[in-house]
């Protein structure tokens, strides 16, 4: 077919690269999380302070994270190179993306987890606050489970969007199905090997996805 | 039990500066059901918000069961609010939370154990006539039902007050008169205090025991709502009950009428409302009266009837008809 050959195809090498992707991708998910979500509460939080100062922390905060979106990943890969030394001691294989991977898509989450916080009714925070709720109850039982849904429709855009980060890690060595793209179909000319992995790249978004959408579905109460 | 002393609130800076609150004194007592009227605009959301400092007055007091919540810092007034329960136009319940969980909500914020919310929660559920929608969420909800949750979710810590901010002007009117029933059931039941917000003359009527109209950030009457509503001083006060008696006193008064006659209205209350006090009289001075309009109603339990009536015979023994009504302890306004 459009004279492709299938069969010469080394699975061991797509087996691997399909099993560095899934590992990239789950440790930066957990990462990106783990820091975005408390920063998403923290530009949330300070964005509404009646206080001046906070505001000014709001402001800063909210550069950083616009500089931090703006920059392309691949320059940011590049950027981090000392960073990401420092912190896992390589700056290339699975290893050596995960800082990267993390530093770019933490700051899409927060912005992400930042919005559907806004989407809260204020009655229901107002509610809570005359009810006596301390700003934390207020944040780990109203906000967060108020928010919930919008939370893992974000969790799944930051996913997704982390699949496709992988892929272009792997230009600069990070290993995974782009890398495997890249390498094969690019620089070999072995179309096979880029369809597949591109294809298992869609599929993997496709499910991921469909998972992200059934819970959005799960916790909808509305 | 509350009381607000020259609470004054500003919002905005500089020029845009709205006072939306000004000097304003207001006493609240122990178990009564306290009604405040007034227009859109006027304060009253702005009023009961700083009876538990939701909202910050820009000065003045405000004392709830002895304290003044001003002067309180974070922790104490978090700890004060959970004696002061509210109630809310929108409902504000959590979308995410179950009936349960929302009635348990502002126990398991004070840590209480669960089998203690447990008991609570059932007996509230008992209390609001919810106990089939317990495990429903708020969207699967009437807004009368929801209006239930958030009462049952208010009484969850045993608040010695329950401030209500219109809370049944999303309803329609039977709804709104099963809620005003609980509502009154809770007061004397458990002799909380409450304090709504409204505007409409109808929910005062019902349930308040003292009412306060509020005009422009300030109290303009006040007074029991027997008085007020019955013999309303100011123009506003007169504003909202008229715009209930509607239409009919106003033609009343353009019945035609001259020199020989004389417009009255006779104000019924409690027993004498079912009095035959006016034709009696009337037999015995030999004046005649053309009744011009009527309304016979109920202000909470205390029954009365307004009469606009006019007069007809010889001057004197109308004069001495209307002097024997009043004896026998009927208002009567002149209207002419
Ligand atoms: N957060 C706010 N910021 C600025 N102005 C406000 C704010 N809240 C209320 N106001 C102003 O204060 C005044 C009183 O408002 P308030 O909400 O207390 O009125 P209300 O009597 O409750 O009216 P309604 O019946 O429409 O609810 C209004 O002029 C309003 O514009
Ligand atoms: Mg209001």
């Amino acid at each position: 077919m459009w004279g492709l050959d299938f069969s010469q195809l080394d699975w061991n090498e797509i087996s691997v690269a399909s099993l560095d992707t899934l590992k990239m991708l789950a440790a930066s998910s957990v990462f990106t999380f783990i820091l975005g979500l408390p920063l998403g509460v923290l530009l949330y939080q300070t964005s509404r302070s009646s206080n001046a100062w906070v505001r000014t922390v709001y402001s800063v905060l909210s550069v950083i994270v616009n500089i931090l979106r703006s920059v392309p990943f691949i320059i940011l890969i590049v950027a981090l190179i000392p960073f990401t030394i420092a912190i896992v001691g390589v700056s290339y294989g699975v290893l050596g993306t995960i800082p990267p991977l993390v530093i770019g898509a933490a700051p899409f989450f927060a912005r992400l987890v930042e919005t559907s916080l806004r989407e809260v009714d204020r009655g229901v925070l107002e509610a809570a606050q005359s009810m006596g709720a301390s700003t934390w109850q207020i944040i780990l039982k109203v906000l967060l489970p108020e928010a919930r849904p919008g939370l893992l429709a974000g969790a799944t855009i930051t996913v997704v969007t982390l699949v496709s980060y992988t892929a272009m890690s792997g230009m600069v060595g990070g290993g995974g199905l782009g890398d495997l793209a890249i390498r094969y179909g690019y620089y070999r000319y072995q179309k096979e090997v880029m369809i597949i992995s591109v294809l298992f790249m869609i599929i993997l978004v496709q499910l991921l996805q469909m998972a992200g959408d059934r819970l959005v579905k799960h916790f909808t109460r509305k | 039990m509350i009381e607000l002393k020259q609470v004054t609130k500003k919002y905005g800076k500089g020029l845009q500066t709205t006072e939306a609150l000004s000097r304003l004194d207001l006493t609240v007592q122990k178990g009564e059901i306290f009604g405040v009227i007034g227009h859109s605009g006027a304060g009253k959301s702005t009023l009961i918000r700083c009876m538990n400092l939701l909202e910050r007055p820009t000065s003045g007091e405000v004392w709830v069961d002895g304290v003044d919540l001003t002067k309180l810092n974070k922790q104490q007034l978090q700890n004060q609010r959970r004696k002061i329960g509210m109630i809310f136009q929108h409902f504000n319940l959590l979308s995410s939370a179950s009936v349960y969980d929302n009635i348990a909500f502002p126990l398991r914020l004070a840590h209480v154990d669960k089998t203690q919310i447990a008991a609570k929660v059932n007996e509230l559920l008992q209390l609001v006539g919810l106990e089939a929608h317990r495990d429903k969420y708020p969207a699967q909800l009437s807004g009368g039902q929801k209006q239930r949750v958030g009462i049952a979710r208010a009484l969850a810590s045993d608040p010695q007050v329950l401030l209500c901010d219109e809370a049944t002007s999303a309803l329609d009117p039977q709804t709104t008169d099963s809620i005003l029933k609980l509502l009154l059931d809770i007061n004397r039941k458990f002799h909380l205090t409450i304090v709504l917000i409204t505007h409409e003359m109808q929910v005062i009527q019902s349930i308040c025991d003292r009412v306060a109209v509020i005009h422009q950030g300030g109290i303009v009457e006040e007074g029991a709502v027997t008085e007020v509503f019955l013999k309303p001083q100011h123009p506003v006060t007169r504003e909202f009950i008229l715009g209930q008696a509607g239409e009919s006193a106003q033609l009343a008064l353009q019945a035609p009428h001259d020199g020989s006659s004389r417009l009255c209205k006779l104000t019924f209350l409690g027993e004498k409302t079912y009095d035959s006090i006016l034709s009696r009289t009337a037999r015995e001075t030999g004046v005649d009266f053309a009744i011009l309009q009527g309304t016979i109603s109920k202000i909470k339990d205390i029954p009365y009837g307004q009469l606009i009536i006019r007069l007809e015979g010889d001057a004197g023994q109308m004069e001495k008809t209307i002097q024997k009504v009043k004896a026998e302890g009927l208002d009567v306004e002149v209207l002419d």
